[in-house]
């Protein structure tokens, strides 16, 4: 079975979650096209894992897993903060470090 | 010390080379003298108020003792063998700089013993009178630390053997005196003629150290054992620059033209320190130095010759301003002026002239501290008004003060038996001997001090009574009398040291003998024609301040010369023309080349970075999402570059 049709849906995948990142305001909706664009890359990670017939890929996708929940763990922790102090989840909204 | 053997010393026919024995018995207590007065100041300075009750009784206490172990030390000295009277002790190694040593020892020698006796002694006794004229001021302890610390820095300066200690002394001079000049200091007008003490003194502090310089340069040491004993070698051009710059040195210090305008302003301290300096310390250390450097003096006339210049203008000026002067205390500064330009006028005469400049220094200090004491004491019984035209018949309520104020007045002009007659006198005929031109301005000098010391008496004790409504004259304390009359006493007897040629074979070893030349009219027929000048100075005062009403107020429809005199002979101006005006123009030029050169570079090249920064400032907006297209655009352009770099 070829490879192709599983990076290309990889790629897909990869760019709706980085076009949800930039123009999305609503930080929830954010971080799922985050883990959109992680799990994109873990699909073309265990593709080629497949296609030459080792396990690296596999290994390194789990590791973009486990990094993954912290990172959710993390974030939502953050966006609820947020949420709470500024009754907003609007990334834009969040710009004060600027100063 | 005895660096130079003495037959190298025999062979020396010109000026006296300095080799001096080295300290034993009674002498090798000689640092005491300096260090006492030294640790009474750093015990006053440093204990604080713990110290405020006893302080001054510690401060005249050291100098007492100092002045008892001078008076051992004078009659230890008196015993020795005549050829054999300068001992030096060694107190360590200062410093060493390759070749150059310089040796922390005290020089005690005839000069050195004629000015501990003068320092400790006067000094003691201006201590003595400070107990009761500080009594009321509260930081009396701290101002005789300030004295011990002048009396300690004076004696360094006249038991040095080396030039660079001489300088620490004179530099330590120099503070104290700023400190002291300054010891009112809330009062603008004190505060700036501290400054300007310092400042002036500064010019002349460097003729001292570009000549210690120029010495050590030319004999490869500063110490007086070896540049007295090579002083001959030296080529005369280089004698001469050593002398004038030396010459420079004391004027600052001595308030010699043109660095005289300090002394005057200096009148701003109180009244005993004006006393100090202007009889014991501070002025006499121009007048030692040039004295002390005999060994080159000596050798080269054109320098003696600008000593003698800078003698007579300011004999001439230091009168003429103290014929002018309504201020008591400035009258008598004009006075010290004059008095020690004929000290240096003697020591510019050389050989013939340098025990007479001593002795005048000496004399002078015991008429002078009377004077500016009882000056003081004046003061203190009116409410610290020194005005003369407010005093008027204050003999009657001022009998001690007047008594020997009459005494010290009697000395300065000249009058036999007293002490001034004997010095001045004498230097007045040195003069006429050496120069017909130069005896003539030191006789002119004598009527001009008998005119301005009479209208000074005249206007304050004589004439009228002309005192402010609130004031009331009365004595002063004990405490204050009794250092008057002990000076008085010295003012009348001083003179005799004198009989015999005493002084002058005293100092003969260190400053060297000379042959006695003869005046056609007799040294008695010059004492004649000195008192006839005098007396005509006195008759002038007597008919325009004895027979006529003193105003309260100064005439202001005044002759040009009276204007001149009061504005100080126009010094100031002088010094503001030439000196203060072309170099606050060149700073003025230099401070806008630094404001817009110097400062242009640094300040354009820092807005530069601030205008870029400010551009890339607008990048940092805080929305997360345009970092994210950054952070996109970057990796995008990795990739980019990868892809061109592994196709290409």
């Amino acid at each position: 079975m070829s490879a192709t049709p599983f990076i290309v849906l990889s790629a897909i995948l990869f760019t709706i979650g980085c076009l949800g990142v930039l123009t999305r305001r609503n930080a929830i909706v954010v971080f799922m096209s985050v883990e959109l664009m992680l799990n994109a890359s873990n699909l073309a990670l265990v593709t080629f894992s497949r296609a030459n017939g080792n396990l690296e890929g596999q290994i390194a996708a789990f590791f973009v897993m486990v990094v993954a929940a912290a990172e959710v763990v993390v974030g939502l922790a953050i966006i609820m903060t947020i949420f709470r102090t500024r009754r907003s989840a609007s990334v834009d909204d969040a710009s004060l470090l600027k100063y | 010390m005895s660096l130079v053997p003495s037959s190298l010393a025999a062979l020396h026919s010109g000026a006296p080379v300095v080799h001096a024995a080295s300290a034993d018995g009674v002498f090798s207590l000689l640092w005491l003298v300096v260090a006492l007065p030294a640790l009474g100041a750093a015990v006053l300075l440093l204990g604080g108020r713990r110290t405020d009750r006893w302080g001054h009784w510690l401060g005249v206490g050291t100098v007492a003792v100092s002045f008892l172990l001078s008076l051992v030390l004078f009659f230890a000295l008196v015993g020795r063998d005549s050829g054999d009277r300068q001992v030096s002790q060694h107190l360590w190694t200062w410093f060493t700089a390759g070749k150059y040593t310089v040796n922390l020892d005290l020089l005690y020698d005839q000069l050195s013993a004629v000015f501990l006796l003068l320092i400790t002694g006067v000094g003691g006794i201006i201590h003595l009178y400070s107990v009761g004229y500080m009594e009321h001021d509260e930081r009396r302890r701290r101002f005789f630390g300030y004295l011990n610390l002048f009396v300690a820095s004076m004696l360094t300066l006249v038991l040095a053997a080396d030039y660079v200690g001489v300088f620490l002394g004179w530099e330590g001079v120099g503070l104290a005196s700023y400190l002291l000049i300054g010891f009112w200091q809330y009062k603008p007008s004190a505060a700036a003629a501290a400054k300007k003490a310092f400042v002036i003194n500064r010019v002349g502090d460097i003729g001292l150290s570009l000549g210690s310089a120029l010495i050590f340069v030319t004999f490869g040491s500063t110490s007086f054992a070896v540049v007295s004993a090579n002083a001959d070698k030296a080529s005369s051009g280089t004698l001469t620059a050593i002398g004038l710059l030396l010459l420079l040195a004391a004027c600052g210090k001595s308030a010699q033209f043109p660095l005289q305008t300090w002394l005057l302003d200096a009148m701003e301290g109180p009244t005993p320190v004006s006393a100090l300096i202007h009889a014991a310390t501070m002025v006499t250390a121009g007048v030692y130095l040039i004295v002390r450097s005999n060994f080159i003096f000596s050798l080269t006339e054109d320098a003696r010759t600008g000593v003698v210049i800078v003698g007579c203008i300011t004999l001439l000026m230091g009168a003429i301003i103290g014929c002018a002067k309504d201020d008591i205390k400035k009258a008598l500064a004009g006075s010290t002026m004059s008095q020690i330009g004929y000290m240096i006028l003697a020591a510019g005469l050389g050989p013939a002239g340098y025990a007479l400049a001593i002795f005048h220094l000496l004399t002078h200090g015991f008429f002078k501290a009377n004077m500016f004491l009882g000056a003081g004491s004046v003061m203190h019984g009116t409410n610290d008004d020194v005005n003369m035209r407010h005093y008027g018949a204050l003999q009657k309520a001022m009998p001690v003060t007047f008594v020997t104020f009459a005494i010290g007045y009697l000395a300065i002009i000249g009058v036999p038996p007293f002490a001034g007659f004997w010095s001045k006198d004498r230097i007045i005929e040195t003069a006429f001997a050496d120069n017909f031109v130069v005896g003539l301005c030191a006789l002119v000098g004598a009527g001009i001090t008998a005119f301005y010391m009479t209208r000074l008496m005249l206007m304050t004790f004589v004439t009228e009574q002309r005192w402010e409504p609130d004031v009331h004259p009365h004595e002063s304390p004990r405490v204050m009398t009794i250092p008057l009359i002990a000076l008085a006493a010295l003012s009348a007897l001083g003179g005799f040291l004198i009989l015999n040629g005493w002084i002058t074979d005293w100092l003969a070893p260190v400053v060297g003998t000379h042959e006695e030349k003869s005046l056609a009219i007799g040294a008695l027929g010059m004492s004649l024609v000195t008192l006839v000048v005098v007396a005509i100075g006195i008759a002038i005062a007597w008919t325009f301040f004895g027979r006529r009403a003193v105003p309260r107020e100064a005439p202001t429809q005044v002759s040009v010369f009276t204007r001149a005199a009061r504005a100080e002979l126009y010094g100031d101006a002088f010094n503001e023309e030439v000196i203060v005006k072309p170099g606050y123009t060149g700073i003025r030029g230099l401070s806008v080349f630094d404001g817009s050169f110097v400062d242009g570079i640094a300040e354009g090249t820092a807005s530069a970075f601030g205008g870029m920064s400010s551009w890339f400032r607008l990048a940092q907006n805080g929305f997360v999402r345009s970092y994210a297209l950054a952070v996109l655009s970057g990796a995008a352009l990795v990739l980019l570059a990868l892809l061109a770099v592994n196709f290409s």
